[in-house]
């Protein structure tokens, strides 16, 4: 989607792709590339409506979206995924219908959470994929508590827990993988380490020489994977959730990868990260380098880029439209979903100013 | 003096600490190169250097925990938490440790840590970038709790907090850290800690405030004033230590309470100012006590402004309280 | 302070290799701890004390670490580091006073037993949420960076505490910002009924330094001398600019968590018995035996002298009277608050001066 010059080129021939995804391959690709389209078009056009105060706020996963679609496409409609800040693509491969996304992303009636978030925190049972908070971290430690559910009932599935870089900081990091060790569940613990924390670098983070080496403080195995590579990270993806559905102790996947654009709305990152990162991130762009690696060999008929880029484009705009068009969640529901529907009254007379 | 908004005033604060105090450590997430994410630690990075201007990893636990380290050894540690909506996992060095190092080792070790954090709605922040949970911190003894909301006194109380010997969680209304302006005395200004600001006198109603609902009261009062009721205004600045006198003082003149504040309203902060009113002005009260607060929900996002008290509200509540006497 | 006063302990020999005369010291206070603990044990079960949690097995660990240390150097303990105060120099009357939580105590009876805090040697107020600590020793580092001191500060904590927000926290800031910290990390086998083993899956605690970019060690902590020099040699880097250490000293927790608990209910006499053969008491009375510098007589002295010691100490704190009512309301700030004096009044408990509290 972008151009092509010193792009870091996907090493590996048709054959060894072929090998690394398994049957199919070419078509898991055409497919993981029209997802990766559409995360693009919806990021951009969001980030756009953001600007335009159309939407309050957006945390763009642009250059996170190898990672997700793989994601998206190896886990089974059993497990769930506890997200970190960015994986809302892995509930939209997972089955969850877009307009549904972008009626949460305006917060509107149609949204299932009905508004209660902020932009970017859907719901998705429909998915398994859980509401998540914006305090960094805490997850992870649910992620766990699920996986030791599934054990328990005996129950097919496993559990993806997401986090970026900062969140290795966190208390939950640590107890989430501390109890995951003890209680050997399965959950695959994936942090996706774009390098940095608002405008915190990585090496700032944590004094490790790389974050997948701290599986072993708590006995686990740790990988570092390019999560730039959709190859890479699908084969990685898929090899450690087949040891996990084997019954194989819970591991972490560091995937690699460049924030291609401001931490969110709010940030300005040109006052602390250095001159070249833009360019160094461009480089690793992972629909670029798929898209290369792609017409290199043949998968991308002159046209299909911009067919799916059309495509993208009419489904999103399709979307807003809906979402623009709906009205805010009832008032009502200001005081709905605070304890199951028999719980407590709250506000007496319900809403407005109360005196007395 | 110097015209400044409310967060240009505790970065002026900050920079004179520092400048006058080499025992003035800042720490917090992203404060360093990017400035904090609300630009409060801007330029302190480039004037004092990394040492004391500490880009944290991401770790509540780890701010305030080292923050109390430092104060223990004699330093002056002012963190800064992102938003008070993650203030939580340094809860428990915050009400287990900050705030009882004094008491429980019989005065050997104080702790005078001063934790700066944004809090508040009306910013379209939703459930974790709005909260008010004042409360929590003033329950707990050791704590003292402050919250300006002008310019001058988010200075003068930021300068008093990093010089005072006990721990301060100190709440900036981030919803008028821009859009309130005031003249600001240069130089080593201090408010002191348990004086309420009166805001206007008045003789019909009090009308007790604190951060960004001063604003929003001061409007109330002024729409009332055109309706024929004289409201008196108080800031109360510090939640803990509270100027008692103060709002007795009031109340005794105008007979008749309205408290505002944004966070929910079951044991939220005006319970307290509620019961202090029935215990030593309940003879005064011409008309019931009312609570102008946010609802006993989440807080919400695409809701807000329903949740959020606002001018109309409390004028509401003032005509009703002098409408019963 | 109050009339028990403490001085801050002599400063250890260069060599990283402990002397005789030193060891033989170090017994004295191995015994005199080990003493303590039996009888305040005892004393709790008499209801005389309100509760106590030892740390038998614990000693040449504790003392040897401290003997390692300097008197600029701060200490940052959890609860079963008598001992470590009995090397910096705190009296042992300071410390029964605290258990009595009685006029005398430096605390003024402010918290449970073992909850000690001896500011003249540096040694910082514990608390009882475990591993809160480790945070702060990380910060007092910062200051000791930021100050230029030649100085370390040492946190001490046992295998569960690993497990704690702090640990994370402390440890990762210790090496993102590679501060003068020594973590001493007293792996007794137990957190209450926890066995270590099922604390964390890791193989040992010492490599969970490595998830933090530096250096963990394993040492035998009932070998008095391996942990005096692993220590010294963990304070030498940190001043030296190297950064923290941690240090997994593995010992064994001969008596019960607290006088709370009852072991019987999760782990057997055999365990316990096995361990008591590495019992590092022995193990050091062993070592001055066989090299000539004490005889059986010279030991059973030591103990003699210890027994009454501690026998002196508890008849002191047991006459010395509860701290005065007015003190509950005193130190919750610097200066009492208006609020508090009105408390004050009205329980009848009126504070002893205007203004400062203390
Ligand atoms: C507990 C907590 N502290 C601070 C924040 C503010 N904050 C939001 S995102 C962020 C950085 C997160 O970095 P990382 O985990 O690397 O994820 P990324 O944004 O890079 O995907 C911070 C500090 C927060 N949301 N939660
Ligand atoms: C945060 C917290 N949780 C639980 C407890 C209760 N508790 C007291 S001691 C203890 C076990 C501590 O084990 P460890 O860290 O190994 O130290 P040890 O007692 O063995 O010296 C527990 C769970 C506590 N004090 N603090
Ligand atoms: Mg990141």
């Amino acid at each position: 989607m972008s151009e092509s010059s010193g792009l870091v080129p996907l090493p590996y021939s048709p054959s060894e792709v072929e090998a690394l995804l398994g049957e199919g391959g070419a078509r898991t690709l055409l497919s993981a590339y029209r997802w990766m389209v559409l995360a693009r078009t919806l990021d951009a056009r969001m980030q756009a409506l953001q600007r335009q105060g159309r939407v309050g706020f957006y945390g763009a996963a642009t250059g996170q979206e190898a990672v997700n679609v793989a994601a998206g496409l190896l886990s089974a409609p059993e497990d769930w995924v506890f997200p970190g800040l960015r994986e809302q693509l892995v509930a939209l491969v997972r089955g969850h219908p877009l307009p549904t996304y972008v009626h949460h992303l305006f917060g509107d009636a149609l949204d299932p959470a009905l508004g209660r978030n902020m932009p970017c925190h859907p719901s998705a049972r429909d998915v398994h994929y859980v509401s998540m908070s914006s305090v960094i971290g805490t997850q992870i430690s649910q992620a766990v508590g699920v996986a030791q559910a599934m054990r328990l009932r005996r129950a097919a599935g496993v559990v993806l827990a997401f986090f970026g870089d900062g969140a290795t900081s966190s208390n939950d990091f640590h107890a989430g993988l501390n109890f995951a060790g003890v209680l050997k569940v399965p959950v695959l613990f994936c942090c996706t380490n774009n390098q940095w924390a608002i405008s915190v670098p990585v090496e700032h983070q944590s004094a490790v020489r790389q974050l997948s080496d701290k599986a072993r403080a708590y006995g686990l195995l740790g990988h570092r994977v390019d999560g730039t590579d959709f190859v890479a990270s699908y084969a990685a993806l898929s090899g450690a959730l087949g040891r996990l559905r084997d019954g194989a102790p819970p591991e972490l996947l560091e995937f690699l990868l460049y924030r291609m654009t401001p931490h969110s709305s709010s940030d300005d990152p040109g006052r602390y990260q250095p001159p070249d990162w833009a360019e160094r991130a461009r480089r690793h762009d992972p629909v670029a380098r798929l898209e290369l690696w792609m017409s290199e060999n043949g998968l991308l008929a002159a046209g299909v880029r911009e067919e799916l880029v059309s495509a993208a484009e009419a489904s999103v705009r399709a979307a807003i439209e809906a979402a623009e068009a709906t009205a805010l969640p009832a008032e009502s529901t200001l005081t709905e979903d605070i304890y199951a529907p028999r719980g407590p009254k709250l506000m007496g007379s319900g809403r407005g100013t109360e005196t007395g | 003096m110097s015209s400044l908004t409310l967060v240009q005033a505790i970065n002026r604060g900050l920079a004179e600490a520092m400048r006058t105090d080499p025992d003035v450590v800042v720490l917090g997430e992203d404060v360093g190169t990017n400035g904090g994410v609300f630009r409060a630690t801007e330029g302190l990075f480039k004037e004092f250097g990394a040492e004391r201007v500490v880009d944290t990893p991401l770790s509540e636990t780890g701010i305030i925990g080292s923050a109390i380290g430092l104060a223990l050894y004699g330093l002056k540690p002012v963190a800064e938490i992102q938003f008070l909506d993650f203030i939580y996992p340094a809860f428990d060095q915050i009400v287990s440790e900050m705030a009882k190092m004094r008491y429980r080792s019989g005065g050997q070790f104080p702790c005078h840590v001063v934790v700066r954090t944004p809090y508040g709605g009306g910013i379209r922040g939703g459930i974790y970038h709005s909260q008010s949970t004042e409360a929590y911190f003033c329950h707990t003894a050791g704590l003292k709790v402050v919250v300006p909301s002008t310019p001058a006194d988010a200075k003068g109380l930021l300068l008093t907090a990093i010089h005072d010997e006990d721990p301060v969680v100190f709440l900036e209304p981030k919803r008028i850290y821009r859009s309130v302006t005031g003249e600001v005395p240069d130089g080593d200004h201090r408010v002191p800690f348990g004086v309420a600001r009166t805001v206007r006198e008045g003789t019909d109603v009090s009308l007790f405030a604190y951060g960004a609902m001063v604003p929003a009261a001061e409007e109330a009062a002024a729409v009332l004033e055109k309706e024929g009721v004289s409201a008196e205004l108080l800031d109360l600045r510090t939640l803990s230590p509270l100027d008692e006198s103060a709002v007795i003082a009031s109340v005794e003149k105008t007979g008749r309470a309205v408290i505002v504040h944004e966070a929910a309203r079951f044991c939220g902060f005006g319970a307290e100012l509620a019961a202090l009113l029935a215990e030593k002005a309940l003879y005064s009260l011409k008309a019931p006590v009312a609570r102008v607060t946010g609802f006993d929900t989440p807080f919400p996002y695409a809701l807000e402004q329903l949740y959020l008290p606002n001018t109309e509200k409390i004028v509401a509540a003032a005509r009703a309280a002098v409408r019963a006497a | 302070m109050a009339e028990s006063s403490v001085t801050p302990a002599r400063a250890p020999p260069e060599s990283v290799e402990l002397p005789v005369p030193q060891v033989e010291n170090a017994l004295r206070t191995m015994v005199l701890a080990r003493v303590l603990d039996e009888r305040a044990i005892a004393l709790q079960r008499q209801g005389r004390i309100g509760f106590y949690a030892p740390h038998s097995g614990q000693e040449a660990a504790l003392v040897g670490s401290a003997l390692a240390l300097r008197p600029p150097d701060w200490v940052f303990p959890a609860y079963r580091e008598l001992s470590v105060a009995l090397v910096r120099g705190v009296p042992l009357q300071a410390i029964v006073d605290q258990l009595w939580g009685n006029v005398n105590d430096l605390s003024k009876g402010r918290q449970m037993p073992n909850h000690f805090a001896f500011r003249q040697v540096h040694f910082v107020s514990a608390s009882s949420p475990i591993g809160t600590q480790i945070t702060q020793a990380v910060g007092a580092a910062m200051g000791m960076q930021r100050r230029k001191e030649s100085a370390v500060t040492i946190a001490y904590f046992g295998d569960g505490a690993t497990s704690s927000n702090d640990f994370h926290a402390g440890l990762n800031f210790a090496g993102v910002f590679r501060t003068p910290t020594v973590f001493f990390c007293q792996n007794n086998q137990w957190a209450i009924s926890l066995p270590r083993a099922r604390q964390t899956q890791s193989t040992t605690l010492a490599e969970k330094a490595e998830a933090y970019g530096f250096a963990g060690v394993v040492v035998d902590g009932n070998d008095l001398r391996a942990v005096y020099s692993a220590v010294s040699d963990a304070r030498r880097k940190a001043v030296e600019g190297g950064g923290p250490t941690l240090i997994e000293a593995q010992v064994y927790r001969l008596g019960p968590h607290s006088t709370s608990d009852d072991p019987h209910r999760y782990r057997s006499d055999r365990e316990v018995e096995e361990a008591r053969r590495g019992d590092p008491v022995h193990r050091v009375e062993e070592e001055l035996r066989s090299c000539g510098a004490l005889d059986q007589a010279g030991i059973d002295r030591i103990w003699e002298e210890a027994r009454s010691r501690v026998a002196q100490a508890v008849t002191a704190a047991e006459s010395a009277g509860s701290p005065p009512s007015a003190s509950l309301f005193e130190d919750v700030f610097a200066t009492l608050t208006p609020r508090l004096r009105e408390e004050s009044e009205a329980a009848g408990t009126l504070p002893p001066e205007e203004g400062r509290s203390r």
